[in-house]
């Protein structure tokens, strides 16, 4: 055990003073023309060497090391409590919810600009978040490349607008339709598809619409983007200080106000926190209708769901086509927000942020969903001082919560539903 | 009303079902028996359309059957159990039994999420007949439980309630017995038999527990090595020297 333990942690030791050193040790630096190679400082070799000693010594006394940290959850104050009566929770979860909805229509009339822009964008990952859900958590089906139906939603209402001059309002449903028919197609060649097979596809498939977007110069712009996408109006009612469009007024003046740029943030944020809402309530409805059981059948057993006569085809493909709806939704919002968007926006990266947001929340968990995204968006906002590190901290909570909370922040709590006995 | 007519299975080399035929009337139960391999589950596969048969006519209700999708023969009311019980485990035991009758409840989308009046009264029919299937089975305490959770026996149960929730015209029953315990084995006998007394059920059904087989079976049929070896009551078939000897090995 011990004599298995020392060969494991010196080999783990020695990993990382090879991957390191080469990487932290040495410096490219110029000199006129020529690039030489230099040493680094001792601090660096210091720290490369130290580093070494810390896996050496983990490694070595992993067990109890592990041991210890599993206890940990028993210092989690929550962690024995016993879970509430069903009732007394319904009536506890939606009194919150209504005070965090009258709570976020307020709040944006007090904040700064800068602290509402961000809320608009921390709504818009709520609105994919939510739409993944579907797909991921509820079907069991692996998506990898979701972020292709928000290229299509922005991009819908940036062509649109540029094209044919139509408004944020008309766009909004085209967009998502337009997304929601995006994730039919796609649904189709991947009906046979599971598991790593369905992940790779789709993460192809994300790729294709990103560099569709990127080539088709002529249409889209390619990597130049489009730009000038304009704003909502309110009823006709526009938000800059001049109306841009005829047979528009403009806001400030209808009401006889002073011109203020926040006008124009606080109503997306508005309109992005109704569709968020939308969102959350269409699709928790969704969730407890025979279309979202057979979701969830699906994912459980695929042969039995058949078995019950559940048509495979249709199933999955509502469960593309209704994420991809959503997903075409936030993409107009986010294209309305930006004002210019362009190919850079809808990286796998981003994807792979709105599959760690419903992760981290709990598969098929909507609260801990709209959580994860509200943490996921704004730590990294607040913490920019370590902006070079975000990803390693990013990669870091990950993993701590898997090993702590494989489940994910709120876990998904099945609804009891009450039967009347029979007599 | 369901007639099997030289049924044949071929995987590759391998002639799985060799001309089974078989025929189920109504109000009747009907068993199919056989050594281990013999391919009776191949038979209800091709019977359930998990597999396409690659010889025979498989006729339910005057209507061919063979080789259409699975969901749509269990749509026509030929709905199945399985060898290993296959319920949605994550989910509860009541929606276990609203999965099953989507058909039922045939809405829309809208009419859902808007959650209208004529959308509310078909929900409370399909918990209603849960809720009564539920009882039926003694699964009414566990309703909200996770169907994982159950013990094994309960978990055989659900699945019969959740075949029954669809109404079906014709159960099959994949080795119903399989992993019971002998009081369990006797409510289960009740059980069948009380669906094609009280519910006008017909049966098909797999099974090794020869006592239940002889017990509640108008027919049985036995197959041997893929082919058909005999067919008839069970007084018959318990005086069939093939039968004896398949099972028995020869003297």
């Amino acid at each position: 055990m011990a004599a298995h333990n020392l060969k494991h942690a010196l080999f783990c030791a020695i990993i990382t003073l090879v991957i390191s050193y080469p990487i932290l040790g040495f410096n490219l630096e110029s000199e006129g023309t020529s690039i030489i190679l230099e040493g680094a400082g001792a601090t660096t070799i210091l720290g490369v060497l130290l580093a070494a000693v810390i896996v050496f010594l983990f490694q070595l006394f992993r067990d109890s090391v592990m041991g210890s940290l599993r206890q940990l959850p028993a210092i989690n104050p929550l962690a024995n409590r016993k879970p509430m009566e069903q009732s007394k929770r319904l009536r506890l979860e939606s009194t919150l919810l209504t005070l965090m909805i009258i709570g976020a229509l307020i709040w944006p009339f007090l904040a700064s600009r800068g602290a509402v822009d961000l809320a608009t964008l921390v709504l818009i990952y709520i609105m994919l978040a939510l739409g993944l859900n579907v797909v991921v958590g509820l079907a069991g089906l692996l998506d990898l490349g979701y972020v292709a139906f928000y290229a299509v939603g922005a991009y819908t209402f940036a062509l649109l607008s540029q094209y044919y001059g139509v408004s944020f309002w008309f766009a909004l449903p085209i967009g998502a339709l337009l997304a929601a028919l995006f994730g039919l197609v796609l649904g189709f060649p991947v009906l046979r598809l599971r598991g790593d097979y369905l992940a790779i596809v789709t993460l192809g498939f994300g790729e294709i619409i990103r560099i569709l977007l990127n080539n088709m110069t002529s249409l889209t712009g390619g990597p130049n983007g489009i730009g000038g996408i304009p704003d909502p109006t309110l009823f006709g009612m526009e938000f800059g200080r001049r109306v841009k469009e005829e047979g528009n007024t403009s806001f400030h003046e209808t009401f006889g106000i002073a011109y203020s740029g926040e006008h124009k943030v606080i109503f997306l944020y508005l309109i992005a926190l109704v569709l968020a809402v939308i969102t959350a309530v269409a699709i928790r409805r969704l969730m407890r209708m025979p279309v979202g059981r057979a979701w969830e059948a699906l994912r459980e057993d695929e042969i039995a769901a058949k078995s019950l006569g559940l048509s495979r085809t249709a199933v999955k493909l509502s469960a593309f086509t209704i994420g991809a709806f959503f997903a075409g939704f936030a993409g107009t919002v986010f294209a309305s927000k930006q004002g210019f968007i362009s190919p850079e926006s809808f990286v796998f990266l981003e994807s792979a942020i709105i599959l760690a947001i419903v992760v981290l929340g709990g598969m098929g968990s909507q609260m801990g969903v709209i959580l994860a995204a509200i943490a996921v968006t704004i730590l990294p906002e607040l913490a920019r001082e370590f902006s070079e590190y975000r990803m390693l901290i990013f990669g870091a909570a990950m993993v701590l919560m898997m090993v702590w909370r494989p489940q994910g922040l709120m876990p998904m709590r099945r609804i009891h539903i009450e039967l009347k006995r029979q007599e | 009303m369901l007639e099997v007519q030289n049924l044949s299975m071929r995987f590759g080399g391998l002639l799985a079902v060799d001309q089974v035929s078989l025929d189920v009337q109504e109000h009747e139960i009907v068993a199919i028996i056989g050594p281990n391999g013999a391919g009776k589950t191949t038979v209800f596969n091709c019977m359930s359309g998990f597999y396409k048969p690659t010889g025979g006519k498989i006729l339910f209700e005057g209507r061919e059957i063979q080789g259409k999708p699975d969901y749509r023969i269990s749509r026509l009311g030929l709905v199945r159990t399985f060898q290993h019980v296959r319920l949605f485990s994550r989910m509860t035991v009541v929606e276990n039994l609203l999965v099953a009758q989507h058909r039922h409840l045939n809405t829309n989308l809208l009419s859902g999420i808007l959650k209208t009046p004529n959308y509310r009264e078909k929900e409370q029919k399909s918990l209603d007949r849960a809720a009564y299937w539920l009882d039926r089975v003694g699964l009414t305490d566990m309703a909200n439980r996770d169907a994982g959770n159950l013990a094994y026996g309960q978990q055989r149960r659900l699945e019969i309630a959740r075949c029954m929730v669809t109404e079906p015209r014709l159960l099959m029953l994949d080795e119903p017995a399989a992993g019971l315990n002998p009081a369990e084995t006797k409510d289960l006998n009740q059980l069948i038999i009380s669906l094609k007394e009280d519910y006008n059920v017909s049966v098909v059904l797999i099974e090794h527990d020869m006592s239940l087989v002889m017990d509640i079976s108008d027919r049985i049929n036995v197959i041997n090595q893929g082919r058909p070896l005999a067919t008839g009551t069970p007084d018959e078939i318990r005086r069939n020297d093939d039968v004896i000897k398949a099972y028995l090995g020869e003297a």
